[in-house]
């Protein structure tokens, strides 16, 4: 494992509280991660139980009508609970109870990771509390009523932005009161050390399979990897296991939101500065005495004023490349790939879709495209006809 | 002797904490003569942040405050400036490490010392991360003043053996706030404490009667108190200077004459 650290960014910088918290767990992680116990059981768990190996899906008539590159498409929409989330859930909730852990806290913004760690609560007979903000709340309902009946308690965060960030403060004021029995089950690779490289390896398994299957489709590694970019952990999971690959470009889509000038974006890299929150130095939007910004997005999962320090270092040193998509580019994607080849996306992962639709048209028809869909959209129909105007009771 | 050390050189220390800038200046201005008045050793000064993790409801809300107020770090900084020369007790600031970050670590503990801040309470950054901090604040002659809390255990030692100023010893699990009742976890890593270094140890979070004060004083060279002032700032507003003060005063009271 490495010292914490990526490059200058990662650390851990949280209150001496939890100090031991994130030293035990780290220590624990070392002791586990290579047991061939854990390994078959969480296996076991990904094949049985999140139904991996997810497909890649060709997207025949999508390639067409951009008429460039091939597209395929890594379907984390497939997975148990629809998202991406349930690799890194498993594998955490998993290590809690090999630590003695009776109970998981974790935060939420879009539902999806709240959703995940209910659900792997419930399955591995664990208490379950969700934080998730007030606004978020009231945007994605549905999936609050499905985490209370999958048996967790949902906290309502109203202090700051009432979104993700402010979850994020919650949980960890959460786990301050009591580590003892209680796992911080968290959803991004971001965070103080030990989180940012245990998501990213539980992660890892999307480029993995995106590689082998690709290797059996096609006999070669993609040309490019596209994926969304919030806190960062469905892009580092399918970039990880290519970041020695050189020829594969790696590429992630921050949030523009009401555009990329406007005060109203999520892109940290793009258009933050490095800072120190939530347990990691990395890239932040922030005003200039350190203040974090509020930040915006039509997109709930992207709606984080932070990134994963993994990606502040592979940002810095040019091996993965980071675009924006506004919320316009990101709508009309969705409604594109579910016209196009009857995929509703997430929201999040119509950001990458969009960059695919404004990259493959210009590209060479041998040259091949991955991107990864980490979850599906039913959770944001409302929001789109909301979006476009359309009334439609929830 | 520094500031810091005169602090505690005559009994036990009373150490208040108010957010700076709530509600606006002028009434933190007010605030810290009243303290000083009221017989306080140390004043921690909150330089309101975002998202201050280890904070409770009541320190959160009063940053949120002071924030929307317009309060900044300069302006802060300017406030410790105009007030340093007429009083006695030691200035700290307590903030998070973000807006020292952003300010520049070497920039801001220069303006520090310039305008006579004595130390810095960081609660988000840790023994392992606080170097490239403790190295300005060395330069400039700031003390960096480390925490250890109920969980630090072995680091407890580490921890005391290379610290300066004092120890902010966290009372309690969990984040500031009013409790009534203290869990006596803070004893016992004083006790700690006291095999390795003679550093003076002040317990703060959830510490609010003038009771608890007196009690946490038997075995504590010093007491913060945070969140309880905070709150009579948020119910009384600009009011809040007399209030403050005649509350301040009786902790005071509450720690004299106790052995030191």
């Amino acid at each position: 494992m490495t010292n914490g650290r990526f490059g200058p960014y990662g650390g851990q910088y949280v209150p001496e509280t939890l100090m031991s918290a994130v030293q035990e767990l780290a220590r624990s992680y070392e002791r586990w991660r290579n047991d061939p116990g854990f390994a078959g059981e969480l296996d076991g768990l990904l094949a049985n139980y999140a139904g991996r190996p997810s497909l890649l899906y060709f997207a025949e008539r999508m390639t067409e009508a951009l008429g460039g590159a091939k597209i395929y498409l890594k379907r984390e929409d497939l997975n148990h609970t629809g998202s991406h989330k349930i690799n890194n859930v498993l594998g955490q909730a998993l290590l809690a109870k090999k630590m003695g852990k009776i109970r998981l806290i974790a935060e939420t913004g879009a539902g999806q990771h709240g959703v995940a760690t209910a659900t792997a609560a419930a399955l591995l007979g664990m208490e379950c509390e969700v934080f998730m903000g007030g606004e978020d709340m009231e945007r994605q309902s549905l999936n609050v009523y499905r985490m209370k009946l999958l048996g967790a308690k949902v906290n309502r965060v109203v202090s700051g932005t009432a979104t993700l960030k402010d979850a994020v403060n919650a949980t960890m004021r959460e786990w301050a009161c009591r580590m003892e029995d209680t796992h911080y089950c968290l959803g991004s690779v971001m965070g103080p050390h030990p989180f940012p490289t245990i998501v990213r390896d539980f992660q890892a398994v999307i480029g993995r399979e995106i590689k082998e299957q690709l290797i059996t489709l096609e006999g070669r590694l993609p040309d490019t990897v596209i994926a969304c970019v919030g806190g960062g952990s469905n892009a580092i999971g399918s970039f990880h296991e290519f970041i020695g690959d050189e020829s594969v470009e790696l590429v992630g889509c921050e949030a523009a939101g009401r555009g990329i000038d406007t005060p109203d974006n999520a892109a940290a890299l793009t258009k933050g500065s490095v800072g120190v929150l939530h347990g990691m130095k990395s890239y932040f939007r922030q005003d200039e005495f350190g203040q974090i910004a509020p930040v915006y997005s039509i997109s709930a999962g992207l709606d984080y004023p932070g990134v994963g320090p993994e990606h502040a270092a592979l940002f810095d040193c040019g091996r993965a490349r980071y675009v924006t998509v506004d919320d316009a580019e990101a709508v009309e994607a969705f409604e594109y790939l579910t016209r196009a080849e009857g995929i509703i996306p997430a929201i999040e992962s119509a950001h990458a879709v969009a960059y695919a639709m404004r990259c493959a048209p210009g590209l060479e028809k041998d040259k091949i495209i991955v991107v990864t869909l980490s979850g599906r959209g039913d959770k944001d129909v409302a929001a789109i006809a909301k979006y476009r105007g359309v009334p439609v009771n929830e | 002797m520094s500031r810091i050390s005169d602090a505690f050189s005559a009994g036990k220390a009373f150490m208040p904490f108010i957010t700076g800038g709530d509600p606006d200046l002028e009434t933190t201005e007010k605030l810290l003569y009243a303290l000083c008045e009221a017989g306080a050793d140390i004043i921690e000064i909150g330089v309101p942040f975002s998202d201050p993790i280890a904070e409770g409801p009541v320190i959160e809300a009063a940053s949120e405050r002071a924030l929307k107020a317009g309060c900044t770090v300069d302006k802060l900084f300017d406030l410790v400036l105009r007030v340093r020369a007429n009083i006695k007790a030691a200035l700290l600031f307590m903030t998070y490490y973000n807006p020292i970050f952003a300010y520049g670590v070497a920039d801001f503990t220069k303006r520090c010392a310039a305008c006579g801040v004595d130390g810095l309470i960081v609660p988000d950054l840790p023994f392992e991360e606080r170097d490239e901090l403790l190295e300005a604040c060395k330069a400039d002659g700031i003390e960096l003043i480390s925490l250890i809390a109920p969980t630090s255990e072995q680091r407890i030692t580490e921890i005391a053996d290379k610290s300066g100023g004092f120890l902010y010893c966290v009372s309690s699990l969990g984040v500031t706030g009013v409790r009534s009742k203290l869990d006596g976890s803070a004893e016992a890593m004083i006790e700690r404490v006291r095999r390795v270094s003679d550093i003076p140890c002040a317990v703060g979070f959830g510490i609010s009667t003038p009771e608890q004060a007196r009690a946490t004083a038997q075995f504590a060279d010093g007491v913060i108190i945070g969140s309880a002032i905070v709150k009579i700032i948020a119910e009384h507003g600009r009011g809040c200077i007399e209030p403050v003060r005649r509350f301040a005063k009786e902790i005071k009271e509450n720690l004299r004459g106790l052995q030191h």
